[in-house]
Order: C-alpha cells, then structure tokens, then sequence
C-alpha cells in the first residue's frame, strides 16, 4: 500500500490530483462520465464579481503539443456562483473545492473573497492574479512583487480561509514574486498559469485568436512548469499546487519532485475528459514502479 | 457525452476537398444534428466533425479537407481505430418541423441535414432540401437526400448544377414551408434567417476546446443569454440568435 494523501494548508487530499481552473467548468460535465468525488479536489472557473462574457471568439487555437485559449475569465459572477452553482456543484461533489476568484482591482479581489469567504464547501481560496486574457487587472497585478503583494495582504484580510496566489510565468524573476507573496501573508503558492502566445491563419495572414495573443498551455509546457516550480520551492516555505502540461501520473511525481504538495491538470481534461481519473488510477503503480511508498516524500524531493 | 473507439469502415472522397467517412461502434444515443470529436495521431486538440447518418452500429461523417487535422484525416485507413467523443452537442428538435420542413445546406452544412431528412421522412413529413454549393465539383449528397424522397434543389454561384446563385435564391421562391432547418457558413446562415418567413433552428460551428461544455472556447450571446456551441448548440433557434 502506498500513501497519496497530501496536505494543503490543512486541507487533507485522498490524492494530489487538482482539475485547474477553466478545463473542468463547475464540475457538472465530468460528473456525467464518473464519479468526480475520487478527485483530490477541484478548482473551478475563474469567477469575478461581475458575470463576464469573455472575449469574441475565436477563443482557441491548437499548438504542437497543447494550444493557445483566450477565452477571457467568463463566469456568471460571484453572487450567482454562489447562490447557483455551488448547490448544484454540491451534488456531484461532496469533498471540498478550490475557488478560483480574479479581479481587476484590489477592491474586486477583496468583495469576491469577502464573499466566497463564508461558503462552506470552498476548502481554499486561489487568488488569480496571471489571467493573461484581461487588459486591465488579470495578469498585470501579478507581474511585480509589490502589486502581487498588495493583492494577498488584502484579500488575507477579509478570509479565514487558506489563500493560495495563482502567479504568472510571463515575468522575469517569478521567485520574487512568490517570496513577496509569502511574506504578503499567502498560505500558498499556484503555478503556473498559462504562457502567452499566438498562432497566425496562413489563410487569412491575421491572427488566429480575435485576442490576438493566448494563454498557452499543454504538454510542451511541462518542462518550463516544472523549472518554475523549481525556482519557486527554493524561495519560499509554503506549500505549492504545481501545474502545466501534466497529463500523466509520471507528470504528475515529477512535478512533486521539482516542489508541488499537489497537482493541477488543466489542458489534458479538455482533449481526455477521463485524464484526472486515469491519473488517480494509475498513480499508486507508478510510485511502485519507482520505489515511492509516500507521496510525501518525494515533495521537492529534485533539489 | 461518451468516449468511443470506433474503427474507420471506409474513407473515400467524394467531392473536391470531401470525405466521407463510415466509422463502426457503439452509436446508441446519436442524434441528427449532433456532432462527434475526433482525436487524430500527432493532434492536440479533438476535430468536431457533424454526424451526417446513424444506422445501427454505423456512423457516417462527411468532412472537408480545410487545414492538417482533416488532411491527415483524408488519409486514414479502413481498419484504423479512432478514439472518439460522441453524443456532443444539443442536435436539431424535429417536433417543431410541422408537415412541411425546408433543410437548407451549404458546402460541409449539407451532412447533418441527412439524417435529419431520414427522421423527418420517417415522421411521415413532406421534406424540401435546398443544397448550396459553389461550383459542380464540390456537389454531393444529391442522389442520396432524392432516394429519401425528398424534394431537393441544388443551388451554385457559378450555376454549374441546379439553379445559379445562393440558396437564398431558390428559398425566394418557396412559401408553402412550415419550418426550417439550417447548416452552413454564417454569410449563409444569415441570408437564410433574413429571407425565412417561418421559425427554424440554425446549425452554428465555433472553434471548440473540448467539445462538451468545460471550456467555454466557443461561447456566443443569444437573446435567451450566453450559450456554448458545443454544448447549448450547435443548434440554435431563430427567435435567439443575435447577429
């Protein structure tokens, strides 16, 4: 028998495995294809204060190995998510979920978390502040420490729940940025979001994405996750949900090594809706297969 | 939703750039005007490919050849397996067609509306199809959508086959239709919704994520509010779209 529970901030997980926000909606389409409660948890679409359609479409382009989305944070809003989707939620998953909250301003992320803050069913609070499809707040916020900082000290503040900072690869020195995020208050770290990029129609010689640029993610982007993770278990002492191109429970022991408590799997839900159950399924052979009895002990287990 | 390895029975082409392609598995729950997601070897992203007919175990999709994904398509091979999502998306609603349904197509919109006539003829109803192409190479179905017992126009902007110019055209000239039911590119799409003097339901394609809702890749705003293609749709109805 091996051991996959790991703890999150006193979060307890039967498994590491974590559906990142956006690829798993609120829960209900996998619901359909198997029991969604074998997850560890779950975070779910990135929700505002105010419902947001997102951006025109095209909204999706494919990539070698992964693609570029540019859907733009829709969501309903925090109050209907709230007052709608958390029940509906609650009867196809009984664990508790990771509510992913994004913001154009300080003041937006602190209502939000303010808000979400009192719902029993949300275990931890991710704090997105690396959307790369929102002009104005998203990804701005988390591209210098001060702001990031900023941001977890205020929505620490109004939440008694474990924040977890959601952080951007699109900077220069993203250990900076985790470290001011600690010492801000943060309980923990995620990471990472999606790598800007964009494709071009050969056709129409213009850009695919009527955003122009995308967040790209997929298995090309496993070994540059897995590098910030890296850089980012060796500044700071909270834990870390690493995430980016996993879609293997080989992945998945990786990017435990490189630092990550737990595990998010984002694109791979969209292309193999199974993926996070296969994973699950496959992970105690795989850590027989290289001699781990508990997952525990391979957490930052590469440095 | 559910995932099917379905194995390719034939693969051949049938028009300029066209395939058809004969897939055997597990189809129960397929509905016309639903669609099926495609992983191809060496993709990331599934192919969202319409449903033209259900018959038994036997699934039929007819794809034109626009980028890599349906070229590699093109060439695969009777006997290879392909790992499937089927029973994707909401399909079209024939209880709404009353005795005299017209199913409007235009280039690779013409597939779903077979199985759509068979159920409608199978209903027992009087069903008119206008087929819109650009030009005689690219025509195909004619035959088949006639051994329906269907009524059926073609249409061609160069006038190369049937009747010349869009499908518009050939529509102008029809006003015993109860309903009607549509597949094409937008342009067409939109011609139809302004020249339709009855309600119908409006086949839409979006570039897709996932193919069942998870993404939100292909959102679009309607009267009734934000509805996802992949799932909502592709169907929707004339009285909700927003242009």
């Amino acid at each position: 028998m091996v051991n996959t529970k790991v703890n999150l901030s006193g979060l307890e997980l039967s498994n590491p495995i974590i559906p990142a926000s956006g690829t798993f909606g609120y829960g209900y389409e996998f619901a359909e294809l198997y029991d969604i409660n074998i997850l560890g948890s779950f975070s779910f679409k990135g929700t505002t204060l105010e419902p947001r359609f997102g951006n025109p479409t095209p909204r999706i382009a494919e990539t070698p190995s992964g693609m570029i989305n540019a859907v733009g944070l829709q969501n309903p809003g925090i109050d209907k998510v709230i007052s709608e989707e958390l029940p509906k939620l609650k009867k196809c998953f009984n664990k508790k979920v990771v509510a992913n909250i994004s913001g154009f301003c300080i003041d937006e992320y602190v209502e939000c978390c303010r808000k979400i803050d009192k719902e029993e069913q949300v275990g931890i609070i991710e704090v997105n502040i690396s959307c790369p499809n929102v002009h104005g707040g998203g990804m701005a916020l988390g591209t210098s420490p001060e702001m990031a900082a900023a941001v977890t000290k205020a929505v620490k503040e109004v939440t008694t729940k474990p924040v977890y900072m959601k952080l951007t690869p699109n900077v220069t020195d993203i250990a900076s940025i985790a470290k001011a995020c600690e010492e801000a208050g943060a309980d923990g770290i995620s990471l990472t979001n999606t790598f800007l990029g964009m494709r071009i129609d050969l056709r129409s010689k213009k850009p695919v994405l009527a955003n122009k640029f995308g967040g790209f993610s997929g298995p090309a982007i496993l070994p540059q996750a897995l590098r910030l993770v890296y850089l980012v278990y060796e500044a700071v002492d909270i834990p870390i949900i690493g995430m980016g191109g996993v879609s293997t429970a080989e992945d998945v022991i990786e990017m435990m090594l490189a630092g990550a408590t737990a595990v998010q799997v984002g694109a791979a839900n969209l292309v193999d809706p199974y993926v996070c159950r296969d994973i699950i399924e496959a992970l105690p052979a795989v850590m027989e297969k290289y001699g781990i009895k508990d997952l525990n002990d391979i957490i930052g287990g590469a440095h | 939703m559910k995932q099917v390895i379905f194995r390719v029975l034939s693969n051949e082409k049938i028009a300029k750039d066209v395939y058809k392609m004969k897939l055997q598995g597990d189809c129960e729950g397929v509905a016309c005007g639903q669609f099926v997601n495609l992983k191809l070897q060496n993709y990331y992203l599934r192919r969202p490919i319409s449903v033209c007919e259900v018959e038994g175990d036997v699934l039929t999709i007819i794809y034109k050849v626009v980028g890599r994904g349906t070229e590699v398509m093109s060439r695969m091979q009777e006997g290879e397996d392909v790992d499937t999502l089927t029973v994707l998306g909401n399909g079209y609603d024939t209880s709404k067609s009353g005795d005299a349904p017209l199913l409007i197509g235009g280039g690779v919109g013409v597939p779903p509306m077979y199985q759509l006539a068979k159920d409608l003829k199978a209903e027992g109803k009087a069903v008119t199809v206008i087929l819109g192409f650009n030009k005689a190479e690219e025509v195909f179905y004619e035959e088949e959508f006639k051994a329906l017992g269907a009524e059926v126009y073609v249409a061609t902007v160069d006038g190369s086959v049937g009747e010349k110019g869009f499908v518009t055209d050939v529509m102008k000239n029809l006003d015993s239709y109860t309903y009607i039911y549509t597949c094409g590119p937008e342009p067409m799409l939109k011609a139809v919704y302004n020249e339709s003097k009855t309600s119908g339901q409006f086949s839409f394609e979006e570039r897709m994520g996932c193919g069942f809702g998870a993404c939100m890749g292909c959102s679009c705003k309607t009267k009734y509010g934000n509805k996802r293609i992949c799932k909502d749709g592709p169907v929707l109805e004339k009285e909700e779209i927003i242009w």
